[in-house]
């Protein structure tokens, strides 16, 4: 088990996530911040008051996408999260995805997939605390808080304050 | 966790039941937005197979399947090989043969559901949709999901909760069912009717009894109305249809009567007139719209809950 985020560290990647999100959006007026839940909800409410903070306030809610995955059959059903779409919808918005891994992919398409259900945003964006490589799908992260090279039997973990107590993340051995 | 099958409430625990009606809330925020289909379930199959007589049941869980994407196969008996006489093994058989994942059986005999999922005739999940005078538990789940959602303070339990379940409740499956629902999530339940209608084992039910309705009223957050299930009744029950009106109908009068912000419930269809007035069936204390509403979407969690996940045996190896 090896840290490789902490505290710290965690609350200048999103800081930074958040500025770079207001630089190539100019501006926030048209953003719309989704968090996909557990733990990428979390962290879209913090850099959703970062960036109200910088800038102004943006429209911020959350997306399950546990209906729309691929992988359905092969574990037990899972229950389902919340789903909060702002009220002035994701229409011709720019929305901003937010989740804490990414590693295969495949959970950012069950977001698209579960997007487009609701709507046609504008621009549809990626942001993730760690992005830890062996990708399974043509899908790539526009804000990356830290690029962690992993193996396949090592596994990221995510611990947020909000459900886990404290900041943290490390690389776990053995799955 | 969830069974294979849902023959009965006795089949889960407080935690699925909270469980089920988590889901459904979920699934009914999505369907809110702009669109009301799931790909969740596509490539299932699953069989409507109604040996009696049902709209709204049969309507709603083909359209809860339909939502989730599921392709749905109805199957009554009228019109079909069974009044040429085939038996319920023949039936399973065949839907076995065409690769069913779930079956909803309606059967008028006690028992049928359970039937079906104990012979071995059929490896599809079993949904019991009404079973003779035994359960109905997909419509106790709607009914707990609809009181769920007029009472915000009860959404873990129903302790300190008053439900009186008037009418018919000899013959009620529904009635079976919420007894067993509404005693595991704490409700405090009391049984309306003349002493004709009470069934004889009701004194184990850890219910109270009453053939006063206006006595008990004042005292009740929930109303469910049943309906009097003429086709089941071969003797008679009460004297008149009138009388029976008279002492047990929920009119304009007992409306006004009961505790206030509370709710009347029907499962429907109702016999205007007989065991519910026009006016109090349309009231603003009827949520029997809402009852319809929500029973496709409770019906969707628990095909979702059924259905969602990896087949039990690769569960096992998984």
């Amino acid at each position: 088990m090896a840290a490789v985020l902490d505290a710290g560290d965690i609350g200048r990647a999103l800081k930074r996530i958040a500025h770079e999100i207001v630089e190539r959006n100019h501006g926030t007026s048209n953003l719309t911040i989704l968090g996909i839940p557990t733990r990428g909800a979390f962290l879209s409410e913090r850099i959703s008051a970062i960036l109200a903070e910088i800038d102004s306030p943006v429209p911020h809610g959350t997306l399950d996408i546990t209906l729309h995955r691929d992988d359905l059959r092969l574990r037990p059903p899972r229950p389902l999260l919340p789903t909060v779409i702002p009220a002035e919808g994701i229409e011709g918005r720019d929305v901003v995805l937010v989740d804490d891994v990414l590693f295969s992919g495949r959970t950012i398409r069950a977001a698209l997939d579960a997007i487009g259900e609701i709507g046609r945003p504008k621009s549809v964006q990626l942001a993730v605390l760690v992005d830890r490589g062996h990708r399974e799908l043509p899908i790539r992260a526009d804000y990356v808080g830290k690029n962690i090279p992993t193996s396949a039997t090592e596994s990221v973990k995510v611990l947020l304050s909000e459900i886990d107590g404290d900041d943290l993340v490390e690389i776990v051995t053995g799955s | 966790m969830m069974k294979t099958h849902l023959l009965s409430i006795n089949d889960l625990d407080r935690a699925d039941v909270i469980s089920i009606l988590d889901t459904a809330e979920e699934l009914g925020k999505i369907s809110d937005g702009a669109s009301k289909k799931l790909p969740t379930l596509r490539g299932r199959t699953i069989v409507n197979l109604f040996f009696e007589d049902s709209t709204r049941t049969r309507i709603s869980f083909e359209s809860a399947a339909k939502r989730l994407s599921a392709d749905v196969i109805n199957f009554s008996a009228k019109g079909s090989s069974v009044s040429k006489g085939e038996s319920l093994k023949d039936t399973a058989q065949t839907l076995q043969a065409m690769g069913a994942d779930a079956v909803i059986i309606r059967h008028s005999a006690s028992g049928a559901a359970q039937r079906l999922a104990d012979s071995g005739w059929i490896s599809a999940a079993v949904i019991n949709a009404g079973d003779g005078t035994h359960e109905h538990p997909t419509q106790a789940l709607l009914d707990a999901y609809t009181i769920r959602q007029n009472f915000p303070h009860f959404r873990n339990g129903f302790e300190g909760l008053h439900v009186g379940i008037v009418g018919d409740i000899l013959h009620s499956r529904v009635a079976r069912s919420n007894v067993l629902l509404l005693k595991k999530l704490g409700a405090k339940v009391t049984l309306i009717a003349p002493p004709t209608l009470i069934p004889v084992g009701a004194s184990t039910w850890d219910v109270e009894v009453s053939y006063n309705f206006d006595d008990a009223l004042p005292e009740l957050d929930v109303v469910m109305m049943l309906r009097i299930q003429s086709e089941r009744m071969q003797n008679s029950f009460f004297p008149s249809e009138r009388e029976y009106s008279r002492q047990f109908g929920l009119d304009a009068r007992r409306l006004k009567m009961q505790k206030s912000g509370g709710i009347v419930m029907h499962p429907g269809p109702m016999n205007r007139g007989l065991e519910i007035s026009a006016d109090s069936a349309d009231s603003l204390q009827s949520v029997v719209l809402q009852q319809v509403s929500n029973g496709v979407l409770t019906r969707m969690a628990v095909l979702y809950q059924l259905l969602g996940g990896a087949p039990l045996t690769q569960q096992a190896g998984a």
